[in-house]
């Protein structure tokens, strides 16, 4: 890999991290980024690529996946994902992460986030240093929230010390128990068990005095309501070191959407109030959001085709990741320079690694992106393992043309 | 009684629904017929003679993915009582989740060939994830705390037998409603039928957001009972009792129970329904349950078998060849 020429990706569109999109070239030497910019031509030998006047933009890194599905991510532009520790076996053992840390390479990189505790119980801490070491690039406390105020403090104060960000799932478990819907009209009128959006809030109200008590930075992985996202907005003006993140179902749908109980809309957290989808969308626009991720979660018919309550939650998301955070470009909400933010470089910077910005020095992980290519999303024709989408048949703009991990042509 | 004064579209466009999966989407004309048509099987039951042979040759699968004794017996008296072969599949939830899904259990009904399947199943929506992958009309017995249409139905049809008229009743709807299908599906009904109906639970029983489906939410039961024409119990699981939802039995009868004084705060000639089968001493006291002019609880069940024997005739017409209920009339 590394004796092949260098790559030059001429005539595109750069987002740059100033926050521009600039006509110009990026040329990489090796597995790195040598040169960005509008005077950067190729030089005899390189191996050069013609962007056609599209978009020249990082590798997508997808922050919080359940499972490594490789020409699902590829397909999305995604050249990096941080794997939630919710595999079987858990991801609380150093030998597991290292062996997921590796699974990926050389086209896709796995980033594991370690599991905060044992088997992912809640109970007692796992070995986070070991897994650290290992290359765990954070810690998580998966699809559930630690229901033990203490065991939760005793993790913060660990991961402070070890300068690890902890990711964790808002939702009270005690007022959640067995729902798999947001209470009202939906979950009245189909009968669901269901919980009241507020368990968001009081379980990012409690992690939030924690990890200020501990002095660790933390990461709300789906913040999908306007409490939850005011409480993270205060949080954020006074100082904390808090990032929250969001999956595209959560600003483009509402429970409407679980009508005549469409199991490809359940999700976890579940689909909220078109008031908090709102909510969601005014986050986005003013940065108390900072990652836009597809919690991808391909589930087949077997998870999928039951009864609702009975139906695994979670989506395939890779695929559809970049469209649809694109549709809040030409909606207004956000500039397309902050959808790459969203998608690129604050994810990075929350795990740390160099990647996720156009600029010399960073990994050569560069997607061409047409953003106005129109395709229709279509569940028996996905990359994924699984075509549980909830944007089945759903017309979209936004196509990958090419991918480059590391400066190696990916595909 | 009240007589049938409606005048239907022919064929299948009255009732242009391939099955009963729930209340919701029936329209009230639709509603309308079904009760009109059970009359005639009220009429047959309480005859000596009371079987027909309208449905001799097909076969009626009742699967039961949960436990019933009442709504299994109607179903199966109601099949027989016109004819058809009626079987009985009761499935445990438990080995059925260990082992085939629901919908292989579903695509094997199918393969059988059943003229019609009756479901009951732990989960909302499993009637309608069945219904879609069967070619034979299903019948809704109960799904989760999502809908039992039949039940409505046949509470419908017992309010009209003693009542000229369902516009500007008073219904009140009392119990566990969070956790009730039959509420949901009376409500539907009722609403639909232009009755105003008021639900009365504690906050725990109660689910959210109810009165967006056009009802009036009572926390204090003898505000609810104010002048109410109908009087419609729930029945209490038990198992909901011990603290979680409600701190005891006797707290719960203490400020829901049915009691004949609670009772003469509605109109004096209130009905009083139940669903069945009752907590006697808890939702409802025995002398309000056995009441001989107000209590409907023994009606309902006569009505039940009538109301099914309707259901199981009517969406079966198709398959029988019933002129102007063939394959392509059919919406």
């Amino acid at each position: 890999m590394s004796a092949a020429a260098p790559l030059t990706i001429t005539n595109g569109r750069l987002v740059l991290p100033d926050g521009s999109i600039t006509p110009g070239a990026v040329r990489c030497e090796g597995d790195r980024i040598v040169e960005v910019g509008a005077r950067v031509a190729s030089q005899s030998g390189d191996r050069v690529h013609d962007a056609k006047g599209q978009l020249i933009a990082p590798g997508l890194v997808d922050y919080g996946v359940f499972a490594i599905d490789k020409p699902a991510f590829h397909f999305g532009g995604i050249t990096r994902a941080a794997l939630m520790p919710d595999q079987s076996p858990p991801l609380d053992r150093p030998s597991s992460v290292r062996f997921a840390a590796s699974s990926g390479k050389p086209d896709f990189w796995v980033h594991p986030l370690a599991a905060a505790t044992k088997g992912l119980e809640g109970e007692k801490l796992a070995e986070i240093a070991l897994m650290r070491d290992a290359g765990a690039r954070g810690i998580a406390t998966g699809r559930q929230w630690i229901g033990d105020s203490g065991t939760m403090l005793r993790l913060c104060q660990y991961a402070a010390m070890l300068d690890m960000t902890v990711c964790t799932h808002a939702e009270d478990a005690g007022l959640v128990g067995s729902a798999v819907a947001t209470s009202g009209e939906m979950a009245t009128r189909l009968g669901l068990p269901a919980a009241p959006a507020q368990a968001e809030a009081l379980a990012i109200a409690r992690d939030l005095a924690i990890a200020e008590m501990a002095g660790c930075a933390i990461h709300f992985r789906t913040v999908t309501t306007a409490a939850g996202l005011d409480l993270v907005r205060a949080a954020k003006a006074r100082g904390m070191r808090v990032t929250a993140g969001v999956t595209p179902a959560y600003f483009m749908l509402s429970d409407l959407a679980t009508a005549q109980f469409r199991t490809f809309a359940h999700l976890s957290p579940p689909l909220r109030w078109e008031s908090d989808r709102k909510a969601v969308l005014a986050a986005l626009a003013d940065g108390t959001i900072d990652v836009v991720a597809s919690g991808h979660d391909p589930r087949g018919p077997e998870d999928k085709r039951l009864p609702f309550a009975d139906s695994s939650p979670g989506m395939a998301g890779a695929e559809t990741l970049l469209p649809l955070t694109l549709t809040l470009v030409r909606d207004g909400v956000i500039g397309m320079a902050h959808a790459f933010e969203l998608l690129c470089a604050n994810p990075a910077s929350l795990l740390g690694v160099g990647a996720g910005k156009l600029e010399a020095g960073a990994e050569a992980d560069i997607a061409v992106i047409d953003p106005d290519r129109p395709w229709i999303v279509d569940s028996e024709k996905m990359a994924a393992s699984a075509g549980n989408t909830p944007f089945d048949r759903q017309p979209v703009q936004g196509r990958v043309s090419a991918l480059f991990k590391g400066g190696a042509k990916v595909g | 009684m009240t007589a049938p004064t409606y005048i239907y579209p022919a064929g299948s466009a009255a009732f242009p629904h391939r099955g009963l999966v729930g209340i919701a989407g029936l329209a009230p004309h639709e509603i309308h017929y079904m009760l009109d048509e059970a009359e005639q099987w009220v009429e047959l039951n309480r005859q000596a003679k009371k079987t027909r042979d309208l449905l001799a040759g097909l076969t009626i699968i009742n699967a039961f993915f949960e436990n019933s004794t009442r709504t299994l017996l109607s179903f199966e008296i109601a099949g027989k009582r016109l004819g058809a072969d009626v079987v009985n599949m009761a499935v445990a939830t438990s080995s059925v989740k260990k082992g085939e899904t629901l919908i292989d259990t579903a695509m094997t009904l199918n393969a059988m060939h059943a003229d019609a399947i009756v479901i009951r199943h732990a989960s909302s929506g499993a009637v309608q994830l069945i219904a879609d992958k069967v070619d034979c009309p299903v019948l809704n017995a109960g799904d989760g705390q999502h809908e039992h249409p039949t039940q409505a139905l046949l509470d419908a049809l017992t309010i009209r037998h003693a009542k000229r008229n369902f516009n500007g009743l008073v219904v009140t709807i009392c119990g566990d409603i969070l956790h009730s299908r039959v509420a949901r599906s009376n409500i539907l009904c009722l609403t639909s039928l232009g009755a105003e109906v008021r639900v009365c639970a504690p906050p725990a029983l109660m689910p959210a957001e109810i009165e967006q489906m056009n009802v009036a939410v009572f926390h204090d039961f003898g505000a609810a009972l104010k002048g109410a024409d109908v009087v419609m119990m729930l029945r209490l699981q038990l198992e909901r009792m011990q603290g979680q939802f409600i701190p005891s039995p006797r707290e719960y009868r203490h400020l829901y129970g049915l009691t004949l004084d609670r009772l003469a705060t509605a109109q004096p000639d209130a009905l009083v329904m139940h669903p069945g089968p009752m907590n006697r001493g808890i939702e409802i006291d025995s002398n309000v349950a056995d009441h001989v002019e107000r209590s409907q609880i023994t009606t309902q069940v006569e009505m039940g078998v009538a109301m099914r024997m309707a259901c199981l005739d009517v969406l079966t017409r198709r398959v029988r060849g019933v002129e102007g209920w063939a394959m392509d009339d059919a919406r």
